[in-house]
């Protein structure tokens, strides 16, 4: 008997040694690519990265067009997904809880969640570029809104059906009309994770790449105009990091040192406004 | 504001009703105009919910509408052939789609005991202080954008690789029959294997924390009753906690694979972009997503802008497959925890 005790003894310290290493091993993941990228990043860091259009090969420059880029597409993409979002997280969580339509869209949408990237750049290419006939700023902004959407939908759902109906009924028997207690009482109960949602779909697009490599191009001029093609973060990174040119090379990791700490703390302060809506 | 104004309407109607002579017309009004807000904005939420079909609907005719001629130039030998020549014209999916399916496997063999362990320790061993900034930061993992995935790989990882564990593999495996076919080659760095690590890293904070979710909804009492007859803890993982959540874990697996076979830019920076079938692991290869992001905008004439969203289609038709049975899975085990 005692040789089986010992037996099962070893075979879960076994296997709780190696749980244990392999979340060493995630953490050392994580470290390892935060210290490169901090390493790499900030050598390359400067106020000429900030100020200085992106250079020709060989040169001195910075990427002042790629982040005013990705500025104004991430910030179009925000605005035009976000009431669309929000609106049909509205229906499925208020109007048709219980219908066919709002399982239907809910499956959907989370298979839109998880949709490679790439394939809605392929969408936005057929039905704007190539009528069109030119890569554009906008056609960049309508692919990441295509991505910002379902994340909203999710959050807005998921929200607003954790408030209370007691607050729904007590509102209702006052004689308040139903959009009048959405717009007063749900949307204010569920704020807290609704914006956690849209603060989680900014982090989610600025960092995306393929939807922008054949809707918004690239540019390597100052560019606002939303109709020609506009510089972005991400594919300045992936056309400057392939690149022979060291200087390009050294620009690829500064640029990726921001985007990454952006992203990061964009979801830590998601986090942290679900998390105080938790406690109290 | 303006919502707020009109609800105030009716407040006011009702006490001057009590007060004075009751105005039945304005009241009227005051009500009508608020039903006509109601159904307005009624209509417009539906709208947007049948905004999200129309999106997918749109993903798919547009990808089957780019890609018909491809598929009446190839047919159904598309899927087949190797081939893949700009210059002739002759275009086949064969090779990105190994490509695909060999790195997403690597990621999954390696991801899945990885993140299920990860998950074990979080919901069995870790002290309770220690398992929020734990998971957090595993789920930064997740967080972190494909491309620093990519630019990491290319130059700090595939070197790497290239120095340690390729030449170790093909020196370990070089001299035994099928393996040596598999670790074949000189270590290049980068390549399918490289690939799939990378891929691995990025699936893990998926699985990890769907199994985290799950194996935390398993009611307290089967596990009580578990330790009470003496199990240890691997064996209450073992023989409660995951076929309790099988279904869930395989959801959460699935969800994973969907994001591997989909990723785009950290595949493109290592996998060399070579449109062969090679048995070797350490060659380079391609996968449909790296193919696009690397082509789609040299692409001359329509057969190779064609043929390259074909590509997209199929990807699209394999990911909607995994990832509708992923969901699937999840809604099962969530109807049964409730």
């Amino acid at each position: 008997m005692d040789r089986v005790y010992a037996a099962r003894r070893r075979r879960n310290g076994i296997m709780m040694g190696l749980s244990l290493g392999a979340t060493l091993l995630g953490l050392g993941w994580l470290v390892a690519i935060l210290t490169v990228l901090l390493w790499e990043g900030f050598s390359g860091l400067s106020l000429a990265v900030f100020t200085e259009m992106t250079p020709p090969p060989g040169a001195a420059g910075g990427l002042l067009n790629p982040i005013i880029g990705s500025l104004i597409l991430t910030g179009l993409a925000v605005l035009i997904g976000t009431p669309i979002g929000m609106l049909a997280g509205t229906y499925m969580a208020e109007y048709g809880r219980h219908d066919r339509l709002t399982s239907l869209v809910r499956f959907i949408n989370d298979i839109l969640l998880s949709a490679p990237s790439i394939v809605v750049g392929l969408f936005i290419y057929e039905v704007m570029v190539a009528p069109m006939g030119h890569f554009s700023g906008l056609a960049g902004a309508v692919a990441l809104a295509v991505i910002v959407i379902p994340v909203v939908v999710r959050t807005t759902e998921d929200m607003l059906i954790l408030v209370p109906n007691q607050l729904r009924e007590a509102a209702a028997a006052l004689g308040t009309p139903r959009a009048v207690v959405i717009a007063l009482v749900c949307y204010r109960a569920a704020k807290a994770g609704m914006i956690t949602g849209v603060l989680l779909a900014t982090a989610r697009i600025s960092g995306e790449t393929a939807p922008l490599l054949f809707t918004a191009l690239n540019n390597q001029f100052w560019s606002t105009n939303l109709n020609a093609p506009m510089a972005s973060l991400p594919t300045v990174i992936f056309q400057f990091a392939l690149s022979p040119y060291k200087d390009w090379q050294m620009l690829a990791w500064t640029g990726a040192l921001i985007i990454t700490f952006t992203v990061l703390a964009l979801s830590i302060v998601a986090r942290t406004l679900t998390a105080s809506r938790k406690q109290s | 504001m303006r919502v707020h104004e009109e609800g105030s309407v009716v407040d006011v109607a009702l006490q001057s009703g009590a007060i004075e002579a009751y105005d039945v017309a304005a009241r009227a009004k005051a009500l009508s105009r608020l039903r006509a807000i109601d159904i307005v904005f009624r209509v417009l939420t539906r709208l947007a919910a049948l905004t999200v079909l129309i999106l997918l609907g749109g993903v798919i005719i547009s990808l089957i509408d780019g890609s018909l001629p491809a598929l009446r130039a190839f047919g159904f030998n598309f899927l087949i052939e190797e081939r893949w020549n700009p210059v002739t014209e002759k275009f086949g999916a064969i090779a990105p789609i190994y490509g695909t399916l060999v790195t997403s496997f690597i990621a999954m063999l390696i991801a899945v005991p990885v993140g299920l362990l990860i998950a074990v320790f979080l919901t069995e061993l870790c002290p309770m202080w220690l398992r929020r900034p734990v998971g957090i930061a595993i789920e930064l993992l997740a967080g972190i954008p494909s491309i620093i995935y990519g630019i990491w790989g290319l130059f700090v990882f595939a070197p790497f690789l290239q120095e340690t564990l390729q030449p170790f593999l093909i020196a370990t495996f070089g001299d035994i029959p099928v393996l040596s076919a598999l670790f074949a080659g000189p270590p290049y760095g980068i390549g399918m294997l490289t690939a799939g690590l990378i891929l691995a890293i990025m699936v893990l904070p998926f699985v990890t924390s769907i199994s985290r979710d799950v194996f935390d909804a398993v009611p307290p009492v089967l596990k009580e009753a578990a330790y009470g007859v003496g199990c240890t803890t691997w064996e209450v993982v073992r023989y409660v906690v995951l076929p309790y959540t099988r279904v869930g874990v395989i959801g959460g697996v699935m969800l994973g694979l969907g994001r591997a076979l989909g990723e785009t830019m950290a595949v493109t920076f290592v996998i060399g972009n070579a449109h062969k079938v090679s048995s070797s692991l350490l060659a380079p290869g391609t996968t449909i997503s790296a193919t696009i992001a690397n082509e789609f905008t040299e692409a001359v004439g329509d057969l190779y802008t064609s043929s390259l969203i074909a590509l997209g289609l199929i990807l699209f038709v394999i990911t909607f497959i995994v990832l509708a049975i992923a969901r699937y899975m999840l809604l099962r085990i969530e109807r049964r925890i409730g």
